[in-house]
């Protein structure tokens, strides 16, 4: 039951991805890449992480992907204005890209690891909140900084200049 | 608890580690293959996500918390990323007409 499911939502993350990829349309991209966050976020509860899960759907799908929908809608980007690269720019890339994933494959592919403790409370928000805040409070608070920051340099970037 | 000894006995861990190296190697791929730098952009996310998947599914299979306080503070950095450089290729945008990757190429050896 469990492995079906991992079969199931590794099938639907790899074609998501490769649609990603592949499709003409930036607005498809897009939107093959919600379904495979969705699915990775299915990976998560899989995992018993359920706070990530959440996490992971509030600021992948809920924020990120929105700021790329809405740039790509507001840039008006579509199949039309799509740049191509040339035909043996694109054997070359996906030779490349193939053979790096048959050497990490087949690098992995045999790794025995050996699996210590069961502890299936790890994931949850409860555990989670204490060691953010005792183990990595300093980080986390370093990590507000960084959002002043970006917010910051994201207003001075997207305006105009005033002359 | 009996989930988890569940998923240990079901899933082996190299059957994450597999998936998390396609799913990276998509998004090499994505990132070789195409010129739209907004689609570059979220083949990086791809593979941000490849390396979450995989520090999760190690943080559960060790019981380690810290992997999943990683994945945190990873999410938080893409989001941060993501705001930054969406700001850069609107500008690059307004300033070409365009998010061809290809016409910037000012810096290039």
């Amino acid at each position: 039951m469990t492995l079906s499911v991992f079969y199931f939502l590794a099938f639907l993350s790899i074609l998501s991805a490769l649609m990603v990829v592949i499709s003409k349309n930036p607005v498809h991209s897009v939107l093959y890449l919600i379904i495979c966050f969705f699915s990775i976020a299915g990976h998560y509860v899989l995992l018993n992480a359920q706070f990530l899960a959440a996490v992971h759907v509030i600021v992948y799908a809920g924020a990120i992907m929105v700021l790329f929908l809405y740039v790509i809608m507001m840039l008006n980007l579509n199949a039309d204005v799509e740049p191509h690269k040339a035909k043996w720019l694109k054997v070359a890339a996906t030779v490349s890209g193939g053979l790096l994933m048959i050497v990490m494959v087949g690098a992995l592919r045999q790794s025995e690891l050996p699996v210590a403790g069961a502890d299936s409370s790890i994931g949850s928000i409860n555990n989670l909140g204490l060691v953010l805040f005792r183990q990595f409070a300093l980080p986390f608070e370093i990590s507000s900084i960084l959002f002043l920051a970006t917010m910051v340099g994201a207003v001075m970037l997207g305006k105009k200049e005033i002359h | 608890m009996n989930t988890t000894l569940f998923i240990f006995n079901s899933i082996p861990l190299s059957y994450y580690i597999l998936l998390s190296s396609l799913l990276f190697g998509i998004g090499v791929l994505g990132v070789l293959f195409r010129r739209n730098a907004i689609i570059i952009f979220m083949c990086i996310e791809l593979m941000l996500n490849a390396v979450n998947l995989l520090l999760t599914a190690f943080s559960t299979y060790y019981s380690d918390a810290g992997g999943q306080v990683f994945v945190f503070f990873i999410m938080a950095v893409a989001a941060a990323e993501v705001a930054v450089g969406l700001a850069i290729l609107t500008m690059i945008f307004r300033n070409t007409g365009s998010v061809d990757i290809d016409f910037l190429n000012k810096l290039k050896w």
